[in-house]
């Protein structure tokens, strides 16, 4: 499986660090919703399917990135940084 | 009402050219009711089924399977046996997984090849061998068996080992002698055999497509490629796919599903006579009554349904092979597979109650279900018949995560790849 670094292009998936599905945003840190913090730290929807994932480039750049991967094919269909994502783009 | 299986059936049958032997259970077709629905013949659901007759006398029960029994997780694992945990949640409940175990030939008139040839753990710095030593300590206290054993004891019994590499020496080892290996499709067909005696119905080649609930939210039933099932009651257990079954009941769990590789090597003379971990790189191996070597390591360590893994972690697994084991460098691997595991935000696993009624949640193994079949299905049964968790199996519920009662054995947070 090799992973579109949005940088250092596609490299071997050894390189990089997995973190997992990428939509369960923290909640403020002043945040006293138990929750909201227990909804973002344990519980996934863990589809079977086309995920947005982050990954980080620990082997090469050390970016972290959000990739767009099918969990039951291993396909992977773009990336992007997760700035980028952060900030509204399209991966 | 099928014989019981005996050394004197063997001869007779070998006498009679084996033209004697019947089914070990039948095949019904779905009623249309049952007291309980099982979704999931692997050897939890199976289990469950056999306990929930046995002990608790409900025996209108049907075991849904949509793939033949034996062909999930139950028969594409290690083969572990064991029940060497520290924290007192988990130890419980492996502990009395371990004494079903040891009376379950016998029980199910069923050969399981149970083999009690020991697990051994091994340590690689001080630092491992005092916590070794610390679990061996917690595992006695629970009343189960652990010993130390030091790099001298390990060099007599597992000899093949390489003790003295410069990177990785063996520094002692928990050696946990009740534990060991068990035929491992075996266990579903010795469940489903003897469930089936009981009145259980087993249905194979029988998918749920969806979970059927009234405006109250309660279960009223199941429907399946075979039809419609009422039940007020159906008890989930189909370990790698738990997210999606759930989500039918509109349950969102704790869980990612990742992927795990195992391997199998041609048959060798005994050369191993332990079920061997190596602690430095997360590699465990043993040897078949065939012969051949089983291994395994880490997870791939990213979520994936594909039960096939990738190459890096094949070579991590060989590497780790040659770190413990060098002279297994020429062998061939004769077969390699890839399972998906439901993988826990702490990394033990689920057996409870939900918050609907008439669901009931067993998954959330890991990669440590075989060991717990029977345990799991001894506590599954008494959940789902009294509506409340067994008290071994007590800390095991989904709400954990809610009251902050993670079960973290490996002490490495919600992070699944990594546990």
């Amino acid at each position: 499986m090799r992973i579109p670094c949005p940088v250092c292009g596609a490299r071997p998936s050894e390189e990089f660090t997995y973190r997992g599905d990428a939509r369960p945003v923290r909640p403020p840190m002043d945040s006293s919703d138990q929750g909201a913090w227990v909804d973002y730290l344990f519980f996934r929807d863990d589809e079977r399917g086309r995920i947005k994932e982050q990954w980080q480039h620990t082997g090469g750049c050390r970016a972290w990135i959000v990739v767009d991967r099918d969990t039951a094919t291993h396909a992977v269909h773009g990336s992007e940084l997760a700035r980028d994502a952060a900030e509204g783009g399209q991966a | 009402m099928m014989s019981q299986y005996s050394v004197f059936q063997l001869l007779r049958e070998t006498l009679r050219g084996h033209t004697g032997w019947r089914p070990a259970w039948r095949d019904p077709a779905p009623k249309q009711r049952y007291d309980v629905v099982i979704v999931g013949g692997g050897g939890h659901g199976l289990a469950t089924a056999y306990y929930l007759a046995k002990e608790h006398g409900i025996t209108n029960v049907a075991v849904v399977e949509k793939g033949y029994l034996g062909g999930g997780n139950v028969g594409r694992n290690t083969t572990i046996v064991r029940a060497n945990y520290m924290l007192p949640g988990n130890q419980r409940f492996y502990s009395k997984s371990l004494a079903l175990w040891e009376g379950l030939e016998q029980e199910l008139n069923f050969n399981l090849m149970m083999s009690q040839r020991g697990v051994l753990n091994l340590a690689h710095t001080d630092g491992q061998v005092d916590m070794f030593a610390r679990r061996a300590n917690a595992m006695r206290l629970h009343g189960d068996d652990a010993e130390i054993w030091s790099p001298e004891k390990i060099a007599a019994e597992v000899p093949m080992l390489d003790l003295d590499s410069a990177r990785f020496p063996v520094r002692g080892g928990l050696m946990h002698k009740r534990g060991g290996t068990a035929r491992h499709d075996g266990v579903a067909w010795g469940y489903a055999r003897a469930a089936d005696r009981l009145g259980v119905d087993i249905i194979q080649n029988c998918e749920v497509t969806a979970i059927e609930r009234d405006p109250q939210g309660r279960i009223t039933g199941v429907d399946t490629t075979k039809g419609r099932i009422k039940t007020g009651k159906v008890g989930l257990a189909v370990a790698g796919h738990t997210s999606q079954v759930a989500q039918m009941a509109g349950l969102r769990l704790p869980i990612e599903t990742h992927l795990l590789q195992a391997f199998v090597t041609e048959g060798l003379k005994p050369i191993l006579d332990q079920v061997v971990t190596f602690a430095a790189g997360h590699f465990y191996i043993s040897q078949s009554d065939k012969g051949g070597l089983v291994f395994g390591s880490s997870l791939d360590g990213y979520n994936s349904y594909t039960a096939r893994g990738n190459l890096p972690m094949v070579e991590h697994t060989a590497e780790a092979a040659m770190s413990l084991m060098p002279c297994i460098g020429r062998l061939r691997l004769l077969r390699h597979w890839g399972g998906v595991m439901d993988m826990t935000m702490d990394g033990s696993p689920i057996i409870s109650t939900t918050h609907v009624p008439g669901l009931y949640l067993n998954g959330g193994w890991c990669y440590g279900g075989f060991k717990a079949t029977p345990g799991s299905g001894w506590c599954f049964a008494h959940t789902i018949a009294r509506d409340q968790p067994h008290p071994i199996g007590a800390d095991l519920r989904l709400d954990r995560f809610m009251t902050g009662r993670e079960l973290d054995e490996a002490g490495t947070g919600a992070q699944p790849n990594l546990h």
